[in-house]
C-alpha cells in the first residue's frame, strides 16, 4: 500500500467491520487440540488442501490501537481483529456473496422484518468456552448500548429505531427489524460475536471500552476467529497463534487454520514494507503502489506478484461547498462563488486527463472513474453513466457560459478571471504521505493551468487534512480517496447522505443544502429499505447519475489491488475487498516446511 | 602570486556556472514545468555521431525513444527516428533576466523533444528543471549567505567592540541560536503559515529562515577579530587622536574582518544551498511545479524511483561543480588570510 494507499479514509473508520473481543481465563491454552466431537457442526471449506504448521509474517502499516472490536476504528486494528473474531453471516471476499459462518442458516420472513438465524452446534471460543445464543444477545446488546460508543452502532438503527433480538432456543436467534432492509443478510457481516463469559462483568462495571489493549494477557482474551493472542512486543510485533477450537475444516476434515502462528510486524512506510518483503522477512504483501509493484515484478525473487484487478478505492477531487459561517475567511467565501457554479465544476471535470492519471500514477494498473462505484464493483456499476473523454474545448465553453473570461497575465500566460475580474486561483490540499494522490494533484494542477486557473498544491499531514475538511472547513479544494469495504452501496452511505460525516464537500448538514442533495438523500434512504436488488439498483443508479450531473465530487481513478506472496504460500488468492490477502487466512499455508523450520 | 591566480580561476568557474543559471531560459531547452505525459521517466538520450549505416555526422543526433512492448517505463531507442541536435532554435517563451521576452534557446531538436538528462514522473525535462532549479537554490544560497554575513558582522562587531554586558548578551544569544533545533522550528513555523504559500513567498521565507539561523557562527568569528583589532597600536593611536567609534569601526576595525567574512560567505553559500535542498526535499521549500534542486531530488524519497530510474540522481552529480567552486574559493581565501596574518 502506498504509504500507502495509506491515507484512504477507510470506510472502516465509520463502519468498522466487526469482530469481537474476548478475554478469557481458564483453560490454560490447550496443549492438545480438542478432538473433534461428533456434536460439533463444523464448516467444511472447499479449496486446495494445505500443510499444517509454520508461521506467516505480515507487515502492518501501524500498530493496531486495540483488539476490541467495540471500539476499533483504525484499519490496522481491523486487520488484526478480523483474524481473531468471527461473525454470524460472512461476505466471501472473493465471490462478494454471503456465506454461512457462525450461523449455519438464516431465514427472512416474507415481510422482510424478521430474520431467524440458527447457530452451529458445539462451537467454542478460543479459550474453550462454548458459544450459545446468549453470547449473540449479549453482543448486540453491547453494540447497541449508547454508552459504549461502538462506531458501527448506527448500522443497527433504522430511522433511529434499533433492531431487537431474542432467542427461541439456545441455538436460534430472531432479529426483528423496524423496517425492511435492502442489504438483507449482508448486514450480519462484520459483527464480531463477543464472549459473554469474559465481558459481561466488565460491561456491567462500565469498563468494557477499556478492554482489549494489545498488552492484554492472552488468557484474558478470546474470540471465534482462526487465531488467538499469543504475544505482543510494543513497537515491533504482535504474534497470534492458531485457535485450536476453530470451527472450519478443509475437505479432508483437518481442522483449520493450517498455520501455527500469524505474526504482524509493524512497518510504518510502504517502502520499508517492500524492502522487508523483498528480503524475505514478510511472506505476503498487499496495498502495493504500482511503482513498487513493478519494482518487485521486475526483480526476480522467490515470490509471485499478483494484480487482483480493479479494487473498490475511488479517488476524487472536491471543492469546499460548506455554508459560510462568520469564521469562514473572506477569500474562501469569494472562491466558493466559483465552486458553487455547476458549470465550473463540470469544466474542471472535463479538463482532467483521467487516462493520464491511470497511466502516470498507476502505470496503467487502474481504471479511470466517472462515478463513485468502481469497475471492481460490477454489480452496482451504472452502465448508463457517461464516460466522456477529456475535452479542453468543452471545458473552455462551459467556463465562458458561466461568465468567466480570459486575460493575459503578467508572465504572458492566459489567466482565467471571473465576471468580477478576479483571477481564478485556489489551493488544493492532499495528503503528504500518499505519493499517488500527490501525483494526481500535480497532474490536475497542470490540466487546470490549460484553462487559465492557477492552482497551488498543498501537501498536508493526513490528520490536519481531515481536520480542515471535516472541522475547520478552511480549504478550497482537496484530492482524497476512499476505500469501500464492501461492494454493497450502504458502506458508503455517509458519503452519499447530506447528514453523513463523510459527505465531504459539505459534511453533517442539518438539512440538505441543495435540492439535488435532498433528492440523493431520498434515493439513498429509499434504496436502503427497498426489498429487491432491482429496485435498489434503479434507485442507486439514479443517485449516481445525479452525482455525475452536479459533480460535487469529481472522480478521478481507481487503482488495481496489487499484491504479492512468497511462492511457498499456498491458497494465496487475493480479493479486491479488504483485507485483500488475509481474507482466507485460515486456508493460507506454507508448502515448504523445510524453509520454515530454518527461519 | 599563485594564490591570487587560483582565486581568479575559481571565481571564473563560479561566474560561468552562475551565468548558466541566470540565463536559464536560454540554456534550458524547454519550459521546466511543461509535462509530456507520453514520456514519463524517459532515460537520458545518448548523443550519437555515427548513424545506422556507419556514416559519421559532425552534427550530433539522438534517437527517439519508444516504450518496450508491454511495459510502462522501459524504453529503447527507435533507430528509425534520428533527432539531430540543432543550435539556436526557437522554442518555449521566456524572458531574459525576467525582462526581455525571447524564444531563442541554445539547443533543441525539431519535431520531437530531446532529453539529455531524461525526464521525471510527469515527462518534464530534467535538464531544464535543473537549470531553472538553480535559480531558486543558488540565489537562496547567495542571499541567505549575504543576510547571514551582514547580521553576523553587525552583531559580532557590536559585541567585540563594545564588550561588557552587551558582549555577554549577544554571545549568549548566539549560543542559543547555535543550539536551536531549527528544522523542527521550521516545521512548527510552517504550520502557522497560510495554507497556500506562493513560490515567491516560500522563497523569501527560506531566505529569512536561513539568515535568521545562520548568523551566530560568523558573529562569533567577527567578534574575535574585532577584539584583537581594537587593541592594535594604530587603533589605540587613532583613538588617542580623538577618533569616534564610528570612524574606528569603519576605517580600522571592520576592514580587518573582511577576509574572514569573505571566507565565511564562500563556505556558507554551499551550506545554504544544501539547506534549501533539505527544506524542499522535505516539502517545506518552494512548492511544485516550480523546480528547485531540492524538489528535483525529492522524488528519490521513493524506493521505486531509487532503484528504477538512475538518472534521477544526476542533478545531485551536476551540483558538485557548484559546491566545488565555492569550497575551492573558500579554501584559497582562507590561505590568503593565513598568509596575511603571517605577513603581519
Amino acid at each position: 500500500m502506498k504509504p500507502a494507499r495509506g491515507n484512504c479514509l477507510s470506510r472502516r473508520i465509520l463502519f468498522p467491520l466487526l469482530s469481537v473481543l474476548a478475554a478469557s481465563f481458564a483453560l490454560p491454552t490447550a496443549a492438545s487440540p480438542p478432538q473433534k466431537d461428533s456434536k460439533e457442526e463444523l464448516l467444511v471449506l472447499p479449496g486446495e488442501i494445505g500443510h499444517s504448521g509454520g508461521r506467516l509474517v505480515v507487515a502492518l502499516r501501524a500498530e493496531p490501537k486495540t483488539l476490541n472490536p467495540l471500539i476499533a476504528a483504525d484499519a490496522p486494528s481491523h486487520e488484526v481483529i478480523d483474524t481473531m473474531q468471527a461473525d454470524l453471516v460472512h461476505i466471501n471476499r472473493a465471490t462478494q456473496l454471503t456465506e454461512p459462518a457462525l450461523a449455519k442458516s438464516w431465514k427472512m420472513s416474507p415481510d422482510g422484518l424478521r430474520y431467524t438465524l440458527v447457530l452451529r452446534r458445539g462451537l467454542k471460543f478460543s479459550d474453550g468456552y462454548s458459544l450459545d445464543a446468549d453470547d449473540v444477545l449479549f453482543t448486540f446488546h453491547v453494540y447497541l448500548d449508547e454508552k459504549v460508543h461502538a462506531p458501527q452502532r448506527d448500522l443497527l438503527l433504522f430511522d433511529g429505531k434499533p433492531i431487537s433480538l431474542r432467542k427461541t432456543d439456545s441455538q436460534t436467534i430472531v432479529f426483528q427489524l423496524p423496517k425492511p432492509y435492502g442489504v438483507a443478510e449482508r448486514m450480519f457481516d462484520g459483527w464480531a460475536i463477543l464472549p459473554r463469559h469474559l465481558l459481561e462483568k466488565p460491561y456491567e462495571e462500565g469498563k468494557i471500552a477499556q478492554l482489549g489493549a494489545l498488552g492484554t494477557p492472552p488468557n484474558e482474551w478470546a474470540g471465534l476467529g482462526p487465531f488467538r493472542l499469543k504475544e505482543y512486543v510494543a513497537g515491533q510485533r504482535l504474534v497470534l497463534e492458531r485457535n485450536p477450537y476453530y470451527w472450519k475444516t478443509d475437505e479432508k476434515g483437518s481442522r483449520l487454520p493450517y498455520l501455527d502462528e500469524l505474526v504482524f510486524l509493524f512497518v510504518p512506510s510502504a517502502d520499508a514494507q517492500v524492502l522487508r518483503f523483498q528480503s524475505g522477512e514478510t511472506d505476503v504483501i498487499s496495498r502495493l503502489g504500482a511503482e513498487n509493484f513493478s519494482v518487485l515484478s521486475r526483480q526476480p525473487g522467490d515470490y509471485t506478484m499478483l494484480d487482483a484487478g480493479p479494487g473498490l478505492e475511488y479517488n476524487f477531487l472536491f471543492f469546499n461547498l460548506n455554508d459560510a459561517t462568520e469564521k469562514t475567511s473572506a477569500e474562501i467565501v469569494q472562491r466558493q462563488k466559483w465552486f458553487r457554479e455547476g458549470k465550473f465544476r463540470e469544466a474542471v471535470s472535463a479538463a482532467i486527463d483521467r487516462e493520464a492519471i491511470v497511466r502516470l500514477v498507476y502505470q496503467g494498473r487502474g481504471a479511470p472513474l466517472w462515478g463513485l462505484v468502481t469497475p471492481g464493483n460490477r454489480r452496482w456499476q451504472d452502465e448508463k453513466l457517461p464516460h466522456p473523454a477529456r475535452s479542453l474545448d468543452r471545458a473552455l465553453g462551459l467556463l465562458k457560459e458561466a461568465g468567466f473570461s480570459w486575460t493575459t497575465a503578467s508572465n504572458g500566460e492566459s489567466a482565467l478571471v471571473d465576471s468580477g475580474g478576479k483571477p481564478v486561483e485556489f489551493s488544493m490540499i492532499t495528503s503528504s504521505s500518499n505519493a499517488d494522490r500527490a501525483k494526481m494533484a500535480a497532474l490536475i494542477q497542470d490540466d487546470l493551468k490549460q484553462l487559465g486557473m492557477r492552482v497551488q498544491v498543498v501537501p498536508l499531514e493526513f490528520r490536519s487534512l481531515l481536520d480542515r475538511v471535516t472541522q475547520t472547513k478552511e480549504y478550497d479544494a482537496c484530492v482524497l480517496g476512499i476505500v469501500s469495504t464492501d461492494a454493497d452501496p450502504n458502506v458508503d452511505i455517509n458519503v452519499w447522505l447530506s447528514r453523513g460525516g463523510t459527505h465531504l464537500w459539505n459534511p453533517s448538514q442539518a438539512h440538505p443544502a441543495t435540492s439535488w442533495e435532498a433528492e440523493i438523500d431520498r434515493l439513498i434512504d429509499e434504496q436502503k429499505y427497498a426489498r429487491t436488488f432491482e429496485q435498489r439498483k434503479t434507485l442507486y443508479d439514479r443517485a449516481q447519475e445525479l452525482l455525475w450531473e452536479y459533480q460535487p465530487m469529481i472522480f478521478l481513478a481507481s487503482p488495481d489491488i496489487l499484491t504479492g506472496a512468497k511462492k511457498s504460500v499456498g491458497n494465496f488468492r487475493p480479493a479486491v475487498l479488504e483485507p485483500y490477502v488475509l481474507w482466507n487466512v485460515e486456508q493460507l499455508n506454507l508448502k515448504n516446511k523445510a524453509v520454515n523450520a530454518t527461519r | 602570486m599563485t594564490g591570487r591566480r587560483a582565486i581568479s580561476w575559481w571565481l571564473l568557474l563560479l561566474v560561468g556556472l552562475h551565468a548558466l543559471v541566470l540565463f536559464a531560459g536560454f540554456f534550458a531547452p524547454y519550459d521546466p514545468t511543461e509535462q509530456d505525459r507520453r514520456s514519463p521517466y524517459l532515460p537520458p538520450m545518448r548523443l550519437h555521431f555515427v548513424d545506422n549505416q556507419g556514416h559519421f555526422h559532425a552534427r550530433p543526433f539522438a534517437f527517439a525513444l519508444k516504450l518496450r512492448e508491454a511495459s510502462f517505463d522501459q524504453y529503447e531507442e527507435d533507430r528509425t527516428r534520428a533527432l539531430p541536435l540543432k543550435f539556436m532554435v526557437r522554442g518555449a517563451n521566456y524572458r531574459w533576466l525576467g525582462l526581455l521576452p525571447s524564444r531563442l534557446h541554445l539547443f533543441g531538436a525539431e519535431s520531437e523533444k530531446i532529453y539529455l538528462l531524461g525526464s521525471d514522473a510527469y515527462g518534464r525535462d530534467q535538464l531544464s528543471r535543473f537549470v531553472y532549479g538553480g535559480r531558486v537554490s543558488l540565489f537562496a544560497g547567495l542571499l541567505g549567505a549575504g543576510v547571514t554575513v551582514l547580521l553576523g558582522l553587525c552583531v559580532g562587531a557590536a559585541a567585540g567592540y563594545y564588550g561588557g554586558w552587551r558582549d555577554d548578551l549577544l554571545m549568549r544569544l548566539a549560543e542559543l541560536f547555535l543550539a536551536l533545533p531549527w528544522l523542527y522550528l521550521l516545521f512548527a513555523l510552517r504550520a502557522f503559515l497560510p495554507l497556500a504559500v506562493s513560490p515567491l513567498e516560500a522563497f523569501l521565507l527560506i531566505i529569512a529562515v536561513l539568515g535568521a539561523v545562520g548568523w551566530a557562527r560568523p558573529a562569533r568569528l567577527v567578534r574575535g577579530v574585532v577584539l584583537s583589532a581594537k587593541e592594535r597600536d594604530f587603533v589605540r593611536a587613532a583613538r588617542g587622536f580623538g577618533a569616534t567609534d564610528g570612524y574606528l569601526l569603519r576605517r580600522h576595525i571592520l576592514p580587518a574582518t573582511s577576509s574572514v567574512l569573505l571566507t565565511q560567505a564562500a563556505i556558507l553559500v554551499p551550506q545554504f544551498i544544501l539547506a534549501e535542498m533539505t527544506l524542499s526535499f522535505l516539502g517545506l521549500g518552494v512548492p511544485e511545479p516550480v523546480p528547485s534542486w531540492g524538489n528535483l531530488l525529492s522524488s528519490l524519497q521513493q524506493y521505486s524511483v531509487l532503484v528504477s530510474y538512475w538518472w534521477m540522481y544526476l542533478p545531485a552529480l551536476i551540483m558538485l561543480p557548484f559546491f566545488l567552486g565555492y569550497l575551492g574559493l573558500a579554501s584559497e581565501l582562507q590561505e590568503r588570510t593565513e598568509a596575511y596574518k603571517i605577513g603581519n
